[in-house]
């Protein structure tokens, strides 16, 4: 017995911090429960609900019931609830206005903001090491923590806000291969400054300071670079990757502070959020390696330019073709989101259904910028669900279908995946919108795809090319169909 | 060699958390419908928003000027991160539930 209270007396306990861990505890299983349902379409909704409510049991118990390993409770309690109610009222506001079309960049901006707090707290932790001695060791977890925090949190900081930048359409491409080999040597840089800093052994952690600036802005300067040369439409995969990079800082900052809630969370994220963008290449039949190193696009051997004559339609035509067949297809892509055209299609839709035609929309799960971002986009416009079919079933249903219209779609229809085994999509599922008897393609020009490849599909016997803007085509078809 | 061994044993508790939750988070996710890869990766967003905890500890004991500062931008960034996430997760799985509700 007096064992037992000799164990317990080495340890300092207090209520506080059992409740606290308590409470971190439900707050991991209910990310865990989150994330499970957030994976299912019946249960999303209420895992996302889920995850909301662990995470404000976990910041709520924070402030109040966290104490340091000096036993200090939580300070500037005031100053910490009005910058939480700073980025609320922001947060909310933005999370609200913004387009549904406008979600990847959005997603990518708050992942950066994640991203670039956890690098703040690594930048703020460090000067601290020393716990109130002179000097503090350099070769521990701890250390090791900060470094990788700060590294990897920047970097998702910069890549991030590139990556909205370029959804946004504010940032350009480059695509420069000696931008690869400067990317390897920031990388092999900053293992050395990690490196560098754990074997100064006992040192004062203010002296260096110098260092550690230096190391945040290659790591921003690396983000930068690491986004840049990789084309507008793989950023899905890129934010995915930078998504599973902010987990794995927000989890070193709870190596730092032996916090199982930031640690659980963050590693979950950086596991799941790994797995999700390889889901995403493979989607695309793509590995993740090539979309970083971006070996796509700029074409090369595999771009056979056969070339053949394009037809066009005309409104009129185009109209009369639609409104005396059966059963029409729709099939989007990018060029509708930009567009703006979910409503006007819909409208469209609408309007043949009433003169007995059978509308459905063949949606590739890659089209646009992110998987599902069509089915967003549709939703949005009110498209009913029963009417969104899969590539796999939309392909199967083309050879009876009389006329199908591609909107702003192009590698996802492209036959090349299909019959040309040196293209750089082969092999990746696509509609086969060339079975139909008629394939009708609205394009702004003729200019490729984000694949940059020749699509064959355009030069066909049964395809009618419509060019211009997808809403100004719609629209007009829409008085034509009306004028009939 | 010796020194990974005692960093092993220094960190056990919390290397054991992670390969776990490695695991874990690819066995939770693996099932996943190619039409929820994009909330699913917005929701994962706003979880590791857990960063603010980070946040709040560290603006909690910080003393100086600089480090207030910073850290209430941290917090603010942090909250962005937590709110912006799983408000914008909500909003696009509205459009899904809007769609059940018309069959």
């Amino acid at each position: 017995m007096d064992k037992v209270f000799q164990l317990t007396q080495n340890i300092s306990f207090t209520l506080g911090d059992a409740l606290l861990e308590l409470i971190y505890v439900i707050a991991s299983v209910l990310f865990i429960i989150g994330l499970k349902m957030l994976s299912s379409p019946k249960s999303a909704k209420k895992g996302n609900l889920w995850a909301a409510v662990g995470m404000v049991m976990a910041i709520i118990a924070t402030i109040t019931l966290h104490v340091d390993k000096e036993g200090q409770a939580i300070g500037n309690i005031p100053l910490i609830l009005v910058a939480i109610a700073v980025g609320t009222v922001i947060g909310w506001a933005i999370a609200v206005k913004v387009k549904m079309t406008a979600m990847p960049q959005l997603v990518s901006f708050f992942n950066g903001m994640g991203g670039a707090s956890a690098a703040l707290i690594s930048l703020m932790e460090f000067p601290h090491l020393a716990h109130g001695a002179a000097t503090a060791a350099m070769g521990t977890g701890e250390v090791l923590a900060i470094l990788l925090g700060l590294m990897i949190g920047s970097v998702s900081f910069a890549g991030s806000m590139v990556a909205f930048g370029k959804l946004d359409g504010k940032v350009g491409d480059i695509r420069a291969p000696f931008l690869r080999v400067v990317n390897l040597i920031f990388l092999i840089v900053l293992i050395g400054f990690i490196v560098y800093i754990m074997l100064q052994g006992n040192v004062v952690p203010q002296d260096m300071m110098p260092v550690i600036y230096i190391m945040l802005a290659i790591s921003l300067i690396y983000g930068i670079s690491f986004v840049m040369p990789i084309g507008g439409a793989d950023m899905p995969v890129v934010i995915s990757l930078l998504n599973s990079f902010t987990g794995v800082a927000a989890a070193m900052g709870g190596f730092l502070y032996d916090n199982q809630a930031m640690l659980t969370g963050g590693i979950l994220v950086g596991s799941a959020g790994t797995i999700l963008t390889i889901l995403m290449c493979r989607a695309m039949n793509r590995s993740l390696m090539n979309v970083i190193i971006g070996s796509f696009g700029g074409g090369g051997a595999a771009a056979s330019s056969e070339g053949g004559t394009v037809k066009e339609i005309s409104l009129s035509d185009a109209a009369v073709l639609l409104n005396y067949s059966s059963k029409v297809y729709v099939i989007p892509g990018y060029g509708l989101a930009v567009a703006q055209a979910q409503h006007l299609v819909n409208e469209m839709s609408k309007l043949l259904e009433a003169n007995g035609v059978e509308v459905k929309f063949g949606i590739h799960s890659v089209a646009g910028r992110m998987p599902g971002h069509m089915n967003v986009l549709l939703a949005e416009a009110d498209v009913p669900y029963e009417k969104l079919i899969e590539e796999k079933d939309a392909s199967e249903e083309m050879a009876s279908t009389d006329v199908a219209v591609v909107i702003g779609a192009n590698d996802v229809v492209n036959p090349a995946a299909l019959d040309d085994p040196s293209s750089p999509i082969y092999g990746m599922p696509i509609i086969k919108a060339g079975s139909a008897k008629n394939v009708i393609v609205m394009k702004r020009g003729m200019g490729k795809g984000y694949a940059a490849i020749e699509n064959n599909l355009f030069y066909a016997d049964n395809t009618r090319m419509l060019f211009g803007n997808a809403k100004d085509s719609i629209q007009k078809l829409i008085e034509e169909i009306k004028a009939l | 060699m010796e020194a990974i061994f005692e960093f092993f044993f220094t960190y056990r508790e919390a290397i054991f958390i992670i390969v776990l939750s490695i695991f874990l988070g690819i066995e939770v996710i693996s099932n996943v419908p190619a039409v929820l890869h994009t909330p699913l990766m917005s929701g994962a967003n706003a979880i590791h928003g857990v960063v603010i905890i980070g946040a709040i500890i560290v603006m909690g004991h910080a003393d100086n000027t600089l480090a207030i500062i910073l850290g209430f931008l941290a917090v603010v960034l942090g909250t962005l991160n937590v709110v912006g996430g799983f408000v914008v997760t909500d909003r696009m799985l509205e459009m899904f539930n809007k769609k059940k509700k018309k069959q």
